[in-house]
C-alpha cells in the first residue's frame, strides 16, 4: 500500500469506492475504486468482459451500480452521483463529463450534421445563441483536429476517424471537467490512430483535462497514461504508474497480459 | 547538502509463470550529496539497471527506503503516491534510458520541447532551447522535424539525450546513455553532464566504458555479488 500523497495537495477530481454490479448471475463488478487526480489520465485494462466498460459507463451514470458511491469534486456537485436522479444525471453528462464511443453510432446522430451534433451538446446546456453556437462548435471541432470545411457533413459520410474526432468535439465542447474514453481508437487503421493519439495527447497537455481511458491496446493505454488500473473479471487485479505496471507488474494474470503484447 | 538517502533497499522479481523468485539486489545502502555522480558497477545481471528503475520506481521494492529529499520536502520514493512520483518526475528527477520512447507523428523537437512545455514554458522558447540541444548532440537539421520512429539508434538516442537532459533536474539516472553514440556527440553529452553536475545536479550512472565519464565519477558502488564484503566497503553504509 502506498502513502497518501505529501506533495500533491489538489483534491482528488473523481473517488469512485466499492462499485459492485451484477447482471443476473454475472457479477460484471465486484467491489471497483479509483481515485483520478485533476489533469490526470488513467488507464483500465483487461481482457473482453472484464467490466472495465462496464466501470466507465458507471462513470458517465449509464449504469446504476447495486453498491458502491461516486463523487467528483467540482463546485455545486454534491453526494453520490448513483443516488441522483434522471435530470440530474442528464445534466451532469451533458455539461461536466465527455465520453467518446468506441462505437460513433452511440454518440453521435449519423444523419445531422457534425457541426449540429456538436452543437447539440451546447444547446443542452442553455445555449441558444446560433453565433455562439456555430463559433464554439467550430472551436471544438478545430481542437479535434477535425478539418473545418467538412463541417456540416454528417457523420454517416464521414470516415471512421473523422468520426472519432467528432465524438471527441462534441465531449469536449463544453470543456468537462472529465472525459471518458471507451477504446476510442479500436478499429481504426493505425495511421489513423496514431493522429487521434497525438491529438489526445495534445488536449491533455494544453488543456489539462483529467481523463479516464478504457482500451485493450496495451500501447495505447501506456502511451496516454499516467496511471493504470488492471481489471479482471469485474475486480481491479493491480494499478499503479504506467511505467511500474507495464515493466515490473505484480500480479501474475498482468504478467501474463504484458508478456502477450507483441 | 544530501539529493537521496538510500536505505536497505532490496528487490526481486516474483515469476508467476514460472512459479519463481529472483533476487536483483539485496539490502544496499549508500547516501548521494548534490553535485557528485556515483558509478554503478557490476558484472551483467548483477542488478545496476533494476537498481536505477527502482530509485525511479519503474519497479517496485520488497523493503528500504528511497529518501529523497524534495523541494517540498523529504519523501520515500519506494511507498510515494503515484501522483507525486509522476509531479517528481516532471520536475525534480530525471531519467536517461538507452532508448527513445518515439510517438507516432510526434517530430523531434515537439518531443524535446515538451518537457520544457510541461513545464511551464512558452511554446516558442520550449522550440528554440529543443533545437539548441538537438544541434548540440549533433542531429542534423534536416531531421529537427521529422519523426524520430525512422532513425537510426545513434540519432535517436540524440534525441532522447536532448530531451532528457533539457530540463536541469535535482537527480538524474543514467542507464548506459553513451551505448549507441558517436565519439562527438560523447563528448556533447559529457560537457551537458558536467555542467549539470556543477549546477548541482547529483547523478547514479551506469555505463559499460565508464572511462567515458571518467573526469566526473566522485564514488562507485559495486553490485557485484560478493563482489567484497559489505564490511569492507566503505562506500556502502550498513
Amino acid at each position: 500500500m502506498m502513502d497518501a500523497p505529501k506533495i500533491v495537495t489538489t483534491r482528488p477530481l473523481l473517488i469512485a469506492r466499492n462499485v459492485s454490479k451484477a447482471y443476473g448471475d454475472v457479477q460484471a463488478l465486484s467491489d471497483v475504486s479509483a481515485t483520478v487526480y485533476p489533469g490526470e489520465v488513467l488507464g483500465i485494462v483487461g481482457e473482453s468482459g472484464s467490466g472495465k466498460s462496464t466501470f466507465l459507463r458507471s462513470l458517465n451514470l449509464e449504469e446504476t451500480p447495486d453498491t458502491g458511491s461516486y463523487t467528483l469534486d467540482l463546485p455545486d456537485v454534491q453526494g453520490n452521483l448513483f443516488d441522483l436522479d434522471r435530470y440530474a444525471r442528464r445534466m451532469l453528462c451533458a455539461t461536466k463529463i465527455g465520453i467518446v464511443y468506441q462505437n460513433p453510432h452511440l454518440g453521435l446522430l449519423m444523419k445531422h450534421s457534425s457541426s449540429g451534433n456538436v452543437a447539440e451538446r451546447l444547446l443542452v446546456a442553455g445555449e441558444r445563441r446560433f453565433s455562439v453556437l456555430r463559433d464554439k462548435a467550430r472551436d471544438a471541432l478545430d481542437a479535434s483536429e477535425f478539418p473545418l470545411e467538412r463541417m456540416d457533413a454528417p457523420p454517416i459520410e464521414l470516415s471512421g476517424g473523422m468520426q472519432q474526432r467528432v465524438q471527441l468535439a462534441k465531449a469536449i465542447a463544453l470543456e468537462p471537467a472529465l472525459l471518458l474514453l471507451d477504446e476510442p481508437t479500436t478499429g481504426l487503421d493505425v495511421s489513423v490512430q496514431a493522429l487521434v493519439l497525438d491529438t489526445l495527447k495534445k488536449l491533455q497537455q494544453e488543456r489539462k483535462i483529467t481523463m479516464v481511458i478504457v482500451s485493450h491496446d496495451l500501447g495505447v493505454i501506456r502511451t496516454l497514461s499516467d496511471r493504470v488500473m488492471v481489471m479482471r473479471r469485474g475486480k481491479v487485479v493491480e494499478q499503479g504508474l504506467a511505467d511500474q505496471v507495464f515493466q515490473d507488474p505484480q500480479h501474475a494474470y498482468t504478467q501474463q497480459l504484458v508478456h502477450a503484447k507483441l | 547538502m544530501t539529493v537521496l538517502d538510500v536505505r536497505s533497499l532490496t528487490k526481486g522479481f516474483t515469476m508467476h509463470h514460472l512459479g519463481t523468485q529472483m533476487g536483483a539486489f539485496d539490502d544496499i545502502s549508500f547516501s548521494l550529496n548534490a553535485g557528485e555522480f556515483l558509478l554503478l558497477k557490476g558484472r551483467n545481471g548483477a542488478g545496476k539497471s533494476t537498481l536505477l528503475r527502482t530509485l525511479y520506481r519503474s519497479y517496485l521494492s520488497q523493503s528500504g527506503e528511497v529518501l529523497f529529499h524534495s523541494q517540498h520536502g523529504v519523501i520515500d520514493l519506494a511507498r510515494a503516491a503515484d501522483v507525486d512520483v509522476t509531479y517528481l518526475r516532471r520536475t525534480e528527477i530525471g531519467f536517461v534510458t538507452q532508448f527513445l520512447t518515439a510517438r507516432p507523428r510526434v517530430s523531434a523537437e515537439a518531443l524535446v520541447a515538451e518537457p520544457l512545455r510541461l513545464a511551464g514554458q512558452t511554446a516558442e522558447v520550449a522550440l528554440e532551447q529543443a533545437r539548441h540541444w538537438l544541434g548540440a548532440f549533433g542531429v542534423k537539421q534536416e531531421l529537427w522535424a521529422a519523426y524520430p520512429t525512422t532513425f537510426s539508434g545513434g540519432e535517436q538516442q540524440k534525441v532522447n539525450l536532448a530531451r532528457t537532459l533539457i530540463l536541469p533536474q535535482k537527480l538524474l539516472l543514467l542507464d548506459e546513455p553513451t551505448a549507441s553514440l558517436d565519439v562527438a556527440a560523447r563528448a556533447a553529452l559529457v560537457k551537458r553532464l558536467a555542467e549539470l553536475k556543477a549546477q548541482g545536479t547529483a547523478m547514479i550512472g551506469v555505463f559499460h566504458h565508464p572511462g567515458d565519464v571518467a573526469e566526473l565519477i566522485d564514488r562507485e558502488i559495486d553490485l557485484t555479488p560478493d563482489a567484497k564484503p559489505k564490511e569492507d566497503r566503505e562506500d556502502v553504509a550498513i
